[in-house]
């Protein structure tokens, strides 16, 4: 026990003595927290709308300006001919062109049609596809409306159509609100990378600079080693999810239906699988260049693959059987359930022997591939 | 010159010896860009759904039908009554529950007017929303061809097109931010480890007495970095062009020099920190720590810039991939030229420049 407790003291020593690092452990990841929960959002707004209008009706006025009243929409400019509005496109200054045609009004009061043609910037298909929707809404409510004033002239051709309606109700956060999605999760992430990057540092660090040597003739046993390095990240991984679910509550009110109790206990079983894995990664690589580039490797595919900016379920089941062995999915899926669902222990049980299952077997391999001879 | 090319030759040598990290820094972009063009959409489908059904009649079999027939949703019979919404959006074991109401088909016929309650697990905004919209216009289509025998006149029918993406591919998307991720940090990351390295070590007094200027020494040690990168952005643009059909309709040399550019700005950006940090941990965190969210999250690779919140929308201008990305996607996807992309040509060009002025004044001080 005393061994352990002079190697953590060490290591913390280590830890405070870089004065270039602190800011980087304490102050980055929660400056980053604060700002970039702000723009993780898929809602789509402001989309650069415009329009070439060849009819200049009151009809296509008026259509006009329910885009302009519309929040999603913002009326960049109107171009007199749609090949001036496609340079436009191609130049990203608008990213919607309506184009109404000549006799719009002449032909939807007596024709009983007419076509619009509407183009949308399809680079980001998600967000094609969202636009396409408002656009359909705010043409069909004005075609609507239309409709129920010329009816009132003619009855007789008037034959009531067959509506269903649907009413959409959001449960646990019924105004939409994406910051109380993604605060957790970029939590998660701060917390993750930074654990890992420095475990994945630390041993390496030592062999390339002969320290390693030193302890190694030293009496102390492998597991006591192992403890005392990874008990101070251990700790600040714990720090760092404490001043993040202050900020989450206090800044972003980001509501925490479920018990924090909960959240701390599988975060201290969680880091000891992430610290699992840059020990490992540290033990294997000989310099510390290839284990930064082996850590990121991995962060990056973990990230990718978590869940936490684009769904699981819209994978193929191949790459949802990846995930299962992807931590962070974990987490960010049982952060979310517990603070905003207000999931209990027998809802995340699955996940959490998972995790814990992980944390046995990769500090096994741990200990195991540190080796004190080489 | 001939010194130069030794100590070029040197770097080179050092760096392509250590085959793990040539491993990862050849696997890395070929498995990101795999995993994106596969596996990973930021479209909604599959979804499981539950159902609960008071009606029970025809009307909302077929509507059912209809619904489990889209590749968006899976149905699955989590629940019977009210009650155990709750505990299955708990669970996580489905992201929405239709409730049709009871007296469906007797409401349709009399008021011509039926209810569907769409009740979704928000806590995902994004899904929540597009899963409100799916169901809403699957049953708008229905009821389309309900009354397929008394069409409402008056009618506007909207035609769409779909510009640079008919298909509505999201590895469109994903590629040119996969390629801008991987240029960005594996060059920052790369150069600022490298020369701190040396720092570290010790030997960079020994470069900087030698006969080399401090200037041929830097050159020498971000050249081959240049040079991975180069390759690494090849093999990028190879796979979308040849796995994913991704178009390149501009023109090949505008692509290049632009992509060199990029290179170039990361790469300065690397020698930027290592200017500043003491240690190869220090310059690795601040690479990394410092660099992947921020470039993840406001380069525009994922979240659209313009529906950020405007002070958001000023401080992505300081992110370089946010120009990059801009400037690859116009000349992979749009054909553009240089009359369309020149401003934020300039852009990275200034950004290159100043990072560098920082950087050899930084270097100066650190000399003297």
């Amino acid at each position: 026990m005393k061994t352990i407790l002079f190697i953590i003291q060490k290591e913390f020593k280590q830890i405070f003595r870089n004065k270039a690092m602190l800011p980087i452990i304490f102050v980055l990841p929660l400056v980053q927290l604060l700002i970039l929960s702000n723009a993780a959002s898929f809602e789509i707004k402001n989309i650069k709308f415009s329009y070439v209008d060849n009819d200049h009706s009151v009809a296509s006025r008026e259509l006009i300006s329910k885009f302009e009243a519309s929040k999603y929409f913002n009326i960049i400019k109107s171009f007199s001919s749609k090949k001036e509005a496609d340079l436009q496109m191609q130049t990203g200054k608008v990213d919607v062109i309506l184009e109404i045609p000549n006799h719009f009004e002449r032909d939807l009061i007596t024709e009983n049609n007419t076509n619009l043609s509407v183009s949308i910037n399809a680079i980001d298909g998600a967000a094609a596809g969202v636009e396409s929707v408002y656009i359909s809404q705010i043409i069909n409510g004005f075609n609507q409306k239309i409709q129920t004033q010329l009816y009132q002239y003619n009855d007789a051709s008037y034959v009531q159509t067959v509506n269903i309606v649907t009413i959409p109700s959001f449960w646990y956060n019924n105004t939409l609100n994406y910051k109380t999605f993604m605060v957790p999760g970029i939590l998660v992430l701060l917390v993750t990378m930074l654990t890992l990057f420095l475990s994945s540092m630390n041993i390496v660090r030592e062999k390339e600079m002969g320290t390693l040597e030193q302890i190694n003739v030293t009496p102390i046993r492998k597991y006591q080693f192992i403890i005392g390095k990874l008990f101070p990240f251990w700790v600040l991984g714990l720090v760092i999810l404490t001043v993040g679910l202050t900020i989450a509550k206090v800044i972003f009110s980001v509501p925490i239906l479920g018990s924090i109790g909960l959240i701390y206990f599988f975060t201290s079983i969680y880091l000891l699988v992430i610290l699992g894995i840059g020990l490992i990664i540290s033990n294997y690589s000989d310099t510390q260049q290839q284990a930064m580039f082996v850590a990121w490797f991995f962060t990056v595919i973990f990230i990718l693959m978590s869940g936490l900016f684009t769904p699981i379920e819209s994978m193929p089941q191949w790459a949802q059987n990846i995930t299962l062995f992807n931590p962070i999915r974990y987490f960010v899926e049982i952060i979310r359930m517990v603070m905003l669902k207000g999931a209990t222990f027998s809802d995340i049980s699955r996940p959490f022997i998972m995790i814990a299952c992980y944390a046995i077997v990769l500090n096994g391999i741990a200990v195991w591939s540190y080796r004190k001879v080489n | 010159m001939k010194r130069f090319i030794g100590f070029v030759t040197k770097e080179f040598y050092h760096i392509f010896r250590d085959k793990r990290t040539m491993f990862i820094l050849f696997g890395m972009p070929i498995a990101q860009i795999m995993l994106f063009g596969f596996a990973i959409t930021n479209e909604i489908n599959n979804v499981n759904i539950a159902i609960l059904d008071k009606a029970k009649d025809n009307e909302t079999q077929k509507i059912i039908n209809k619904i489990s027939a889209s590749n968006y949703f899976k149905i699955n019979d989590a629940i019977t009554n009210e009650n155990q919404i709750e505990s299955v959006f708990k669970k996580g074991k489905v992201k929405a529950v239709l409730v049709f109401e009871t007296d469906f088909i007797k409401n349709l016929q009399t008021h011509k007017q039926a209810k569907v309650q769409v009740i979704t697990d928000a806590t995902d905004p994004n899904m929540a929303n597009t899963i409100a919209n799916y169901v809403n216009a699957i049953l708008q289509n229905y009821t389309q061809e309900m009354n397929k025998n008394n069409k409402p006149s008056h009618q506007i029918q909207t035609q769409t097109q779909l510009y640079y993406n008919p298909e509505l591919k999201s590895v469109f998307n994903f590629v040119p931010g996969v390629m801008t991720i991987i240029l960005m940090l594996v060059s920052a990351m790369m150069t600022s480890i490298s020369i701190t390295r040396e720092k570290e070590l010790g030997t960079m007094e020994v470069l900087l007495v030698s006969p080399l200027n401090p200037f041929q020494v830097i050159i020498g040690k971000v050249f081959p970095y240049v040079f991975l990168s180069i390759i690494n952005a090849t093999i990028i643009l190879l796979l979308g062009f040849f796995v994913f059909k991704m178009p390149i309709e501009g023109n090949l040399f505008l692509l290049a020099f632009e992509s060199i550019l990029f290179i170039i700005t990361a790469l300065s950006l690397g020698i930027l920190i290592s200017t500043i940090a003491n240690s190869q941990q220090t310059a690795m965190m601040m690479s990394l720590m410092g660099l992947m969210l921020p470039v993840i999250i406001l380069s525009g690779f994922i979240f659209p810039i313009s529906s950020m919140p405007m002070p958001l929308q000023i401080i992505s201008n300081i992110i370089p991939a946010k120009w990059f990305i801009i400037i690859i996607k116009a000349i992979l996807l749009k054909g553009a030229t240089v009359s369309v992309i020149w401003k934020e040509t300039l852009i990275l060009i200034g950004m290159t420049a100043f990072f560098l002025a920082v950087s050899v004044k930084k270097y100066k001080i650190r000399l003297e």
